[in-house]
């Protein structure tokens, strides 16, 4: 630090004092006044208050509600007067034909019970609504007259929605929408309904004893045969999409790592005395690291297709150019003792690498293989959303169906633990690999890629 | 300590002993080696069968497609200013996009790292909470929650900017914890006795600490989001990747706009590398000095 006069008098060191502080406050203030002066910026740049303008608050709300429960369509056809009940109105969903759950009585008028009080009938010609508190809604729809519909008082409802040829109620036990051609009546439950079984299967609502019994009498394999080819949540596509992507990152990480290690050695200034090779080859893992994954993976996709092959090649690229970048940091600060040491035994040049060199640099590779493995699972996700594979390509198919947000959610919790075992994993062998390793903190070696 | 009655080993029975282990090790090592070569070769197998077209028949087109834009933004080489001067503003978007989430992932980094402190936390009992809040908030790929609020929000920069604040918030939260760690509680005690409430100790005692280490961390972190920002835009969420998508999808003939994109995005992000590098060294060397001093 520097030193203090000390012939100086109070005055002088009151105006020193006096000017360093009103820097300190010029900086104190300035700091925080300039961030919010560019998130002000940027908040003008975003348009963020047109956003709530465009936002679609109804699709939140679908999104929310349907990611944790689902609801069951009963339909009748108003042509031929058929009764079908699905579960999310689904093909894979549906009741086999004269079957249908208890709170619903097929027949001649089927009776939909929606609890506390709301029935709904669908008679031969006129649906019937009993609304606990308001009355019946009786609606007629006729091929010629559109949907005749009769209140018990004049006044429409706001809940009650009333055209000529549709009529839609929303009440907190259901929805009921009759059309000319069909009448509709959805009950919401909570919950993931078909999550272990389809209605197909002969499992389907069964507990768990009941199961555990049938499992211990032989039927274990039908019973996960069932599980694993349920049609609703396509169980094993699942399982072997979180392969695939743990699956890319594996080798995408690993390979990066094989392929950068021998091309660290001719980037280094102690082993290769070569300056044009050294500065050729750092020039190439730059280039490498500055073209972005994404356009790898754009440039790799064209040649492969989509697929985990693509992502982990993709990868591999962007990685070789960090990992040449870091090992070839590593190895010029290898201690130079050693191989002397080795070298004093009368060992030969490979044996020089192997037993010298390698022993001390192993550590770092290890520790940032494997930081990477972690954090390339979560790019693996990304890339397969563009590329088409592993967990981000049936995500992303997931979200643009714009319905199936129960899979949605099921799949993002799915990622989430995904990468936290990751984290976990490689975090657990880095402490058993590297004993005496010091921390995280090796993170700080100027990785370009981390987290 | 060890029973010595038995008498000096021979020098024959160290050998002896020395080879038996050198062996056995190597052993270890080699059957490890073949696991792991195994496991390379048949995951990249079933990552060849299960990709849509398999590496021997593609590995020689992989040029291809990089020529076929090369060569026609030769050919209109003279369009090339004005492209980039066309596709400027989606640079500036995507840099924003990151610089916003840089900057507020930081700041609720920052405040997630301060309450997960042992000595630091402003409800104690609750660091175990705000710890698993930054796991989780890390663990969540950017692209999930982007996606997610294209949906709700529309597409544009904002779902991107949130997405990715988040992540940061949550990468950051960690790696300032572990730099709060490591700083002295002496000033926070100090500050304590002379009656300074909470904020005033973590502004005036910790942050001037541990501050250079953010910050160097932040600059990383902003490189990191560049990157990111610019994939959420390929699906969907402005900036240079929503460009680059557009151009592509449209093929040919609009090749010259999509070498454009990728010169804006590779000089951006060699710039931008090369800056925070410089940056980060000083930082980093600075409070060397400083701690030591």
């Amino acid at each position: 630090m520097s030193t203090f006069a000390t012939d100086l008098t109070i005055d002088d060191l009151k105006t020193e004092v006096d000017r360093m502080f009103s820097r300190k406050r010029l900086v104190n203030f300035g700091l925080p006044a300039l961030v919010l002066v560019y998130l002000s910026y940027v908040f003008f740049a975003f348009d963020v208050s047109g956003l709530a303008g465009r936002a679609n608050w109804e699709n939140g709300k679908t999104l929310i509600a349907d990611s944790y429960s689902y609801k069951t369509h009963v339909t009748r056809d108003n042509r031929n007067g058929e009764v079908s009940v699905a579960i999310e109105g689904e093909r894979k969903g549906s009741y086999p034909d004269g079957q249908a759950p208890d709170w619903v009585a097929l027949g001649e008028t089927t009776v939909v019970d929606l609890e506390d009080g709301h029935i709904v009938r669908f008679g031969p010609e006129t649906v019937e609504y009993d609304i606990p508190g308001y009355g019946t809604v009786r609606a007629t729809p006729t091929r010629a007259a559109g949907v005749q519909a009769e209140l018990p008082t004049d006044k429409v409802p706001d809940w009650i929605n009333m055209s000529k040829n549709r009529m839609a109620i929303t009440t907190d036990a259901g929805r009921l929408t009759v059309t000319r051609n069909r009448s509709e009546v959805f009950r919401y439950f909570t919950g993931w309904e078909l999550f272990w079984f389809t209605l197909d299967s002969p499992y389907y609502g069964k507990s768990f004893p009941e199961l555990a019994g049938l499992a211990a009498q032989g039927e274990a394999g039908a019973i996960l045969n069932d599980f694993w080819t349920n049609k609703m949540w396509r169980h094993q596509d699942v399982a072997w999409a979180i392969f695939e992507t743990i699956l890319m990152a594996f080798l995408g990480t690993l390979g990066a790592g094989m392929v950068a290690l021998p091309l660290a050695f001719l980037a280094t200034r102690n082993f290769n005395p070569l300056k044009t090779v050294r500065f050729a080859t750092r020039r190439v893992f730059d280039f490498v690291r500055g073209v972005d994954a994404l356009i790898w993976t754009v440039v790799l996709a064209r040649a492969f297709g989509p697929g985990p092959l693509t992502g982990a090649l993709a990868i591999l690229v962007t990685d070789t150019g960090t990992f040449g970048k870091i090992f070839s940091e590593a190895l010029e600060n290898v201690d130079q003792k050693q191989i002397e040491g080795v070298q004093s035994t009368g060992a030969n040049a490979p044996q020089r690498y192997r037993f010298g060199v390698i022993p001390q640099v192993t550590p770092v590779l290890l520790s940032q293989l494997l930081y990477f493995l972690e954090s390339n699972t979560r790019s693996a996700t990304v890339i397969g959303a563009i590329t088409g594979g592993g967990i981000g390509l049936l995500l992303t198919q997931a979200i643009i169906t714009q319905k199936d947000w129960e899979e949605v959610a099921y799949y993002i919790v799915l990622i989430i633990l995904m990468v936290m075992l990751m984290d976990w994993f490689s975090g657990w062998l880095r402490r058993r690999l590297i004993q005496g390793e010091t921390g995280p903190r090796r993170r700080t070696a100027q990785t370009g890629k981390a987290g | 300590m060890t029973d010595l009655t038995a008498g000096s080993p021979t020098v024959d029975q160290i050998r002896d002993d020395y080879t038996e282990m050198a062996r056995r090790k190597r052993v270890y090592g080699g059957i490890l080696l073949i696991l792991f070569v195994a496991m390379m070769a048949a995951g990249f197998r079933t990552a060849d069968d299960r990709n849509a077209g398999s590496f021997i028949d593609g590995w020689h087109r992989v040029l291809d497609y990089p020529a076929e834009v090369l060569s026609e933004a030769w050919e209109k080489i003279a369009e090339m200013p004005a492209h980039l001067v066309t596709f400027f503003p989606a640079l500036v978007e995507t840099l924003n996009i990151a610089a916003a989430s840089t900057l507020i992932g930081a700041i609720v980094g920052t405040f997630l790292a301060l309450m997960s402190t042992r000595g630091m936390a402003y409800w104690p009992s609750l660091i175990p909470v705000f710890r698993r809040i930054s796991d989780v908030f890390r663990a969540v790929p950017e692209i999930v929650i982007a996606l997610v609020l294209i949906f709700i929000l529309g597409g544009g920069p904002v779902p991107a900017m949130i997405a990715i604040a988040i992540h940061t918030a949550g990468a950051l939260g960690k790696l300032f914890s572990e730099v709060n760690e490591n700083a002295s509680l002496k000033p926070v005690e100090g500050l304590h006795s002379v009656g300074a409430n909470w904020s005033q100790r973590m502004y005036l005692g910790v942050i001037p600490q541990v501050g250079p280490n953010y910050v160097s961390y932040a600059l990383l972190r902003f490189e990191i989001n560049i990157r990111a920002s610019a994939i959420l835009g390929f699906v969907g969420a402005g900036g240079l990747g929503y460009e680059l998508r557009n151009a592509m999808s449209w093929g040919q003939g609009r090749y010259d706009e999509a070498a454009a994109i990728f010169v804006l995005l590779f000089v951006t992000i060699v710039i931008v590398d090369q800056i925070s590098g410089y940056l980060r060294d000083r930082l980093t060397h600075g409070t060397e000095k400083g701690a030591r001093a």
